[in-house]
């Protein structure tokens, strides 16, 4: 998905002079075509997220589209403020591009996870939420949202499904549809909620724009009410845009996500998953345990 | 005649090549002034890592984190051996350092711009309890472009924290984003007393270190080489975040001095 990034932003750059990309002091070598081209609409900002994000409102009040690209905890959580009023209250456009959510950069600890991103941008009213599962969707998104005029928030994740879906902003996909649990689902983890779901007749409803949140197809698609939600970040960060979709119906929802806890230990992000139990086997337990409700 | 430090830069590339991961360039920038800083200038009792007398070490570019590992195993915190285990889902030797696991460590740190902030505020509590004890941090030159710096630069100064200073290890890896011009003179003017330093002379590291009297803080411009002693990491950004595959670990190895 970085690799993709990088092609996207290079295009973006190269057809719209609004474009002006600030990175947190990474991916530097990754743009290096790109500073060559552009010398002046990317810049290699530093490290001080808090100003970057202030700086990027003053570009997007003078009519370029910033980007600004770093770790997510340090774009989201650190510069949260400044996300929330300069762009948020302002109702500025802009693109904050993050790497590192959840538990991606496992073996550098919490300083670096961040599971609450997703959940922090919904705090921020008009903020488009894009968690793309695929390089090639990461790809759309972007230029679907290019020149919104609306603050948008892209999660990459070093993870990817291994086939591209013909995503749409602002719409769910409906994968498979059948009678039983609905299974709705994120970004990267699709391919493991397909494979836990194999053989079931679970409905599974797959999420790239997470808000606005797209209610219409969850509702059209919400069977008897039994959900299960498959969520990369923080468990239960989507409950409250479910059971807002489906208000006066009554349901069972069952949240799978980050458990709310420091992830204290270190290694690889597969042994985070398995940790936190939410291998293709965890999600099945659970599918069957919905099953029988 | 071989450095002391050869054998303590050969354990740290070989616990970053076990673990695949490690910014061990940024360690080396730093293992003079930690070495100097273990050997007869920080008070600490290995056996008793939280003794109230201890004097404070805040690694705020925690990235480093091999460089402290290092220099706390072989000070006696814990074995040598445990560097194996760095960045392991079993270890408790992170990616970045862990107060809460780590004998030695005194704050958690790997977000920049935290340390130095934490730093100045234990020389705060220090200086309400008329505390001997004393607190030294070291900031990285990137790591100054944060506010936060900043900020705790400007309160440290106005409380008369003569009991903190401050290391900046100034390798200049950040030009390539934002140069920080007369840094000495931009820590002058926040009211701290400054000296400019060659950060791998031991003789110079431990002439400044000393503790010294009086109520301003003191801000060490350490200028140094980033990947010190290994001759193809030294001001390579590539090796930034990067660690030896098994297969190169020999050919780097071969390069350390
Ligand atoms: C708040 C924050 N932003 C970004 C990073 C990612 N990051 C880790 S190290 C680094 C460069 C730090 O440069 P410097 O402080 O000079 O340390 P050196 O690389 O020289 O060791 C960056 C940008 C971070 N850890 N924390
Ligand atoms: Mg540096």
């Amino acid at each position: 998905m970085r690799r993709q990034f990088v092609t996207t932003m290079e295009r973006q750059l190269d057809e719209d002079p609004r474009t002006v990309i600030l990175l947190g002091d990474i991916g530097v070598f990754a743009f290096r075509n790109a500073f060559k081209k552009h010398p002046k609409r990317i810049i290699n900002i530093g490290i001080l997220e808090q100003a970057t994000v202030s700086v990027a409102a003053g570009l997007a009040k003078e009519g370029f589209i910033p980007l600004f690209h770093s770790i997510a905890p340090f774009v989201v959580e650190r510069a949260f403020e400044q996300i929330k009023v300069d762009f948020g209250y302002q109702a500025l456009g802009g693109h904050f591009v993050t790497v590192g959510g959840s538990y991606d950069y496992a073996a550098l600890g919490c300083s670096h996870h961040c599971p609450g991103d997703v959940g922090l941008m919904q705090a921020v009213p008009g903020m488009q939420i894009i968690v793309p599962g695929h390089p090639a969707e990461f790809d759309a998104l972007m230029t679907q949202t290019f020149a919104s005029g609306k603050p948008a928030y892209h999660r990459l994740s070093e993870r990817s499904n291994r086939e591209a879906r013909c995503v749409t902003f602002g719409k769910a996909e409906v994968v498979q549809s059948g009678g039983g649990p609905v299974i709705v689902t994120v970004g990267p983890f699709l391919d493991r909620v397909i494979e836990a779901a194999g053989g079931s007749d679970a409905t599974i409803l797959y999420y790239t724009t997470l808000a606005p949140f797209d209610a219409e197809t969850l509702r059209q698609h919400a069977g008897d009410g039994r959900i299960l939600c498959v969520e990369p970040f923080y468990e239960g960060t989507l409950a409250a845009s479910i059971t807002s979709a489906l208000r006066g119906k009554r349901i069972a929802l069952s949240s799978m996500g980050v458990p709310r806890k420091f992830l204290t230990d270190y290694g690889h992000a597969s042994y985070h998953d398995a940790a936190c139990g939410l291998m293709a086997t965890d999600i099945r337990a659970r599918l069957d345990e919905l099953s029988h409700v | 005649m071989p450095s002391p430090l050869r054998d303590l830069r050969e354990q740290i590339i070989r616990a970053a090549s076990v673990a695949g991961e490690g910014h061990i360039a940024s360690a080396f920038s730093i293992l003079d002034i930690l070495w100097v800083l273990y050997h007869g200038i920080l008070r600490h009792d290995p056996g008793n890592p939280s003794d109230p007398a201890r004097d404070r070490f805040v690694l705020s570019k925690g990235h480093a984190s091999l460089g402290i590992y290092g220099i706390l195993a072989q000070r006696g915190f814990f074995p040598m051996d445990e560097l194996k285990t760095f960045a392991s889902s079993s270890g408790r030797l992170g990616g970045h350092p862990d107060s809460r696991k780590v004998p030695g460590v005194e704050a958690s740190t790997g977000s920049l711009g935290h340390g130095m902030p934490m730093a100045a505020g234990m020389a705060l509590g220090l200086k309400i309890r008329e505390s001997a004890s004393r607190v030294v941090c070291i900031v990285g030159d990137g790591e100054c472009n944060e506010g936060a710096v900043w900020e705790a630069a400007l309160l440290a100064a106005h409380h008369k924290l003569g009991n903190f200073t401050c290391v900046v290890d100034f390798n200049h890896s950040g030009d390539r984003a934002l140069m920080l011009g007369d840094l000495a003179g931009k820590f002058r003017s926040f009211g701290w007393e400054v000296t400019e330093i060659d950060g791998h002379d031991h003789a110079q590291i431990e002439a400044v270190l000393k503790p010294h009297g009086g109520d301003v803080p003191r801000a060490v411009i350490a200028n140094t080489i980033k990947g010190r002693g290994c001759t193809d990491m030294e001001n390579n950004p590539a090796w930034h975040h990067k660690a030896p595959k098994a297969d190169e670990l020999e050919a780097v190895l071969a390069q350390l001095t």
